[in-house]
């Protein structure tokens, strides 16, 4: 059984909610729970009773650029599903919350600051046999008014990071091994999604992203244990300037969360450019 | 294009996006796993539909009139889109001749799953299809 969140040392539990409180919100008013997955076809197959999708790529991404959505996208959405300023968002999905913890960073982009993560995601909620649900919830419509997006706190660009690398910045590769290596050019099991060159960006430290797991539940480590694992392991230090990164943003947006607020590291952004820019870019320095 | 795969996929086009999930929910319920008479776990590597992270598995058997009958595997309980279109291909692609199933491309998965398909998901999704092709062309 998974250490109650509040005695796991996190710099910032509150981002971080247990099934056992979602379950106690589930009629919340002040509350809107956000499925987030990879696989489209899970929410309609049964989602936590109440809980709205929001999918990564037709809700949170433009359709045409390789960009996230606007601000009038981003009111369009939080209206669409009934959210306020004072909304709790609450995310979770499937992959250990890969996908919840990227919506999680895009809402950070517009300052949705009022947003949490229900730890082990979907899966322990089916493992606890939880309630779930088909019908898809509909909720009065909001008025929804976003600030403009702000990447610079959160998100790092190409040139954010060559401007990172010759400052000899903290960057953390959450790929796997044989992607930090070069070896392969896409997760174990996932096609190749065209990056030209294999290997790492130089200096990067590589920390697989599900080392901040627990396998059995999802949960994410005690603070101890991620101590152990970016800090002292891996020599990152919560109070440099760190960038995170992975293939597409996704895995890394899931350590960024990790780093930021379960550990504290006061300046982390998440590259989501990632791999399928860098080894695609002409003349940029790579390490193998 | 075999007709009942052709057929399958028109009705697919008519539907909406909501529908087609619930079209697409209803098939992966009706997934019936290969039986113990074709394989047993663990099941034999030979057999598994690489870059497919589903888990999943596909055997051809061939029957006395020279047609395929085709099996599957998803091992990964969430594997809902994979058991969706095992069901698909199944239901519309055994009893054929090899070489008629082997005319079966990968741009099936498209227009099959259309909106509810993620980059990484299709491509496995690709792959089932191109393993399906393969048995096929072998049995040929």
């Amino acid at each position: 059984m998974a250490t109650p969140i509040e005695q796991r040392g996190y710099t910032h539990p509150d981002a971080l909610v247990s099934t056992d409180w979602v379950e106690q919100h589930l009629t919340d008013p002040k509350v809107r729970l956000i499925e987030s997955n990879e696989d489209t076809l899970l929410y309609s197959s049964g989602h936590i009773p109440g809980a709205v999708h929001v999918d990564w790529t037709s809700d949170l991404n433009d359709q045409i650029r390789r960009d996230y959505i606007t601000r009038a996208g981003f009111e369009a959405l939080m209206s669409k599903i009934g959210a306020t300023k004072d909304t709790t968002v609450v995310f979770y999905g499937d992959k250990n919350n890969w996908w919840a913890c990227y919506a999680f960073w895009v809402f950070q982009l517009f300052g949705h600051t009022n947003a949490k993560v229900m730890d082990g995601g979907r899966v322990k909620w089916l493992k606890e046999n939880r309630a779930t649900s088909k019908d898809a919830p509909a909720y009065p419509k909001t008025d929804y008014t976003s600030s403009e997006r702000n990447d610079a706190p959160i998100r790092a660009f190409r040139e954010d990071v060559l401007a990172h690398l010759k400052k000899q910045g903290q960057l953390v590769d959450v790929r796997s091994p044989e992607e930090y290596a070069g070896t392969r050019m896409h997760m174990p099991d996932y096609p190749n999604e065209g990056a030209l060159r294999g290997g790492h960006i130089p200096g990067a430290k590589s920390v697989p992203w599900a080392k901040a797991i627990n396998p059995e539940d999802g949960t994410f480590k005690t603070a101890a244990e991620l101590k152990t694992l970016y800090c002292e392991d891996n020599k990152l230090s919560p109070a440099g300037e760190t960038i995170a990164y992975c293939r597409i943003g996704e895995r890394s947006s899931h350590t960024w969360f990790a780093l930021k607020y379960l550990l504290g590291f006061t300046n982390i952004r998440n590259y989501d450019g990632s791999w399928t820019e860098w080894g695609n870019l002409v003349n940029v320095p790579i390490e193998k | 294009m075999p007709e009942k795969l052709q057929q399958l996929i028109e009705m697919f086009q008519m539907f909406d996006p909501a529908d087609r999930t619930s079209l697409l929910l209803s098939y992966a319920d009706q997934f019936r796993e290969v039986p113990s008479s074709i394989a047993t776990r663990p099941f034999p590597k030979s057999h598994q539909v690489p870059q497919c992270e589903s888990d999943a598995y596909v055997w051809a058997r061939k029957q006395p009139d020279g047609t395929l009958k085709l099996y599957f595997a998803v091992e990964n309980p969430s594997g809902i889109s994979a058991r969706a279109l095992a069901t698909n291909l199944d239901k519309t692609l055994s009893g054929l001749t090899p070489k008629e199933i082997a005319t079966v491309g990968c741009d099936i998965v498209e227009q099959i799953f259309r909106q509810n398909i993620s980059m990484g998901k299709g491509m496995g999704l690709m792959a089932m299809v191109n393993a399906v092709q393969a048995l096929a062309r072998a049995a040929a």
